[in-house]
């Protein structure tokens, strides 16, 4: 559903990714991990063209993103993502945020829009704040809004960058739980993420990452159960991110 | 001492001589706001394009139309417009009301160079995130500047846009150089019907003054209320 290949991107003289290349198929869950400044956050965001990148492909379920005559909002608008701050529209209620681009960007009636938007707010179990601004929210339940806005559009992927990153150590679990019903229920999924526990628990796929490149693309099992076949990098950041 | 004699002012002479002054001031200021934030906003997202030629086609207007005096540019306009022009955008009508409508074309292009820094400020104050989470819904360019970005830079940036207004309010008295007939220059017409220049100045003056600064004070209370919870 998704082919990386052989992309890599500069900021200037300085290579952020280098000649990365992977593929996701329909219904992975893939886990994207490694220590920050390896390229996570700019790889994930390659995928849906929110950062440009001047070697390699792209193809989005058929569509490159590389390509001139690709249609880029079209595409986003299939590619639901995630961002770690959020990113809700402060200045509109909540149902707003939620039926604001299936109105203006796929055309969906007013009502249609509302009833697809509260039934993904009742998914993730907060429709009684749907009056509510961003900011009356706190930050778990800002995430979880944010989820269910990306769900609204009916994506075939959905990209988490760093989802869980900037809440208190209270309110992952309730986001985390609204991810793992979506694997369970066979989101295709690509999450940057340092939650290990989410990524052993419902992952098919683990892709560790250091300095630019992607150092490790294997199975979960043969990333969390066979340590000793991973590369020295790999090894160093699990014994340090598995021992608490 | 001062021999100051208010007598002449009356509700008839206000009636008929300043009142239509204070209704083209108005006016002025109301027309040139909207229409200097419309083309502020278009001349500050131009500056923030990342077309080179655009930024530098917005970068010279603002910084020449800032580094020249108003009352040099009002009479530019006035003199570089040809009757032709208002007689084409309102026939007999903008003949006869050339000064009042050239101060309205150019106080709007005056204005909008300092508008423009104001929304540039203000879209730069929304988070870049806020542009990818438009983006990344599919939202075009335009959508993500009309629907979340303008929307949220046009609320942080109310009460300094406000305040440029009550700042542009009082510099449209500058049109009795051009000859226009504003609230300034209603005062000064009675001031010579009644043989009173001096004496005018100061009602004019408190008029002024009580308009801006309960404009001033309205502002404030405004801020307060407008700020987006984040």
């Amino acid at each position: 559903m998704i082919e990386i290949k052989n992309i890599s991107k500069w900021y200037g003289n300085f290579q952020v990714l280098t000649d990365c290349t992977t593929r996701i198929n329909k219904g992975d869950v893939v886990v994207v991990c490694g220590p920050s400044g390896s390229g996570k956050s700019t790889l994930i965001k390659t995928v849906n063209a929110l950062e440009p990148i001047q070697q390699g492909d792209i193809i989005v379920d058929g569509t490159s993103i590389s390509d001139k005559k690709t249609n880029l909002p079209k595409l986003r608008s299939r590619v639901g993502m995630v961002f770690q701050h959020f990113e809700l529209f402060p200045h509109l209620s909540i149902t707003d945020n939620l039926t604001l681009a299936q109105i203006k960007v796929l055309g969906r009636g007013k009502d249609e829009a509302i009833k697809r938007g509260m039934k993904m707010l009742d998914r993730v179990g907060l429709s009684a704040q749907k009056d509510k601004f961003p900011g009356q929210l706190s930050g778990g339940q800002q995430q979880r809004v944010a989820i269910a806005r990306a769900l609204s559009m009916d994506p075939i992927v959905m990209l988490f960058d760093e989802p869980t990153s900037a809440l208190d150590p209270e309110m992952v679990g309730e986001v985390l739980d609204v991810m793992v019903g979506l694997a369970q229920e066979g989101m295709t999924m690509m999450c940057v993420t340092h939650e290990m526990g989410f990524a052993k628990r419902v992952s098919n796929k683990v892709i560790f990452m250091d300095a630019g490149k992607i150092v490790e693309d294997c199975s979960k099992d043969d990333f969390f159960g066979n340590p000793d076949a991973r590369s020295p990098r790999a090894k160093e950041f699990l014994s340090k991110i598995l021992q608490h | 001492m001062l021999n100051l004699d208010f007598s002449f002012l009356n509700w008839a002479v206000i009636k008929s001589n300043i009142v239509p002054g204070l209704l083209y001031s108005l006016q002025l200021t109301l027309v040139t706001m909207v229409g200097g934030i419309i083309l502020g906003t278009l001349v500050a997202l131009m500056r923030l394009s990342s077309k080179p030629w655009l930024q530098r086609a917005a970068a010279v207007y603002v910084d020449t139309l800032r580094s020249i005096p108003l009352l040099m540019v009002i009479l530019w306009f006035y003199l570089l417009i040809p009757t032709g022009f208002y007689a084409a955008i309102a026939g007999s009508y903008g003949v006869d009301h050339r000064p009042e409508l050239a101060a309205v074309i150019t106080f709007t292009f005056f204005e909008a160079a300092y508008y423009a820094e104001i929304m540039r400020a203000g879209i730069q104050s929304v988070p870049r995130g806020q542009v990818y989470a438009g983006y990344a819904v599919g939202m075009t360019y335009a959508q993500c500047m009309r629907l979340v970005v303008l929307p949220q830079a046009f609320r942080n940036m109310l009460p300094v846009l406000l305040t440029q207004t009550i700042v542009l309010f009082q510099d449209t008295s500058l049109v009795y150089a051009i000859g226009a007939y504003d609230f300034l220059k209603g005062f000064l017409t009675v001031g010579q019907i009644y043989n009173r220049p001096d004496e005018v100045l100061l009602p004019a003056a408190a008029c002024y003054f009580v308009i801006s600064f309960s404009l001033s004070m309205l502002v404030r209370r405004l801020q307060s209320r407008i700020q987006i919870i984040r």
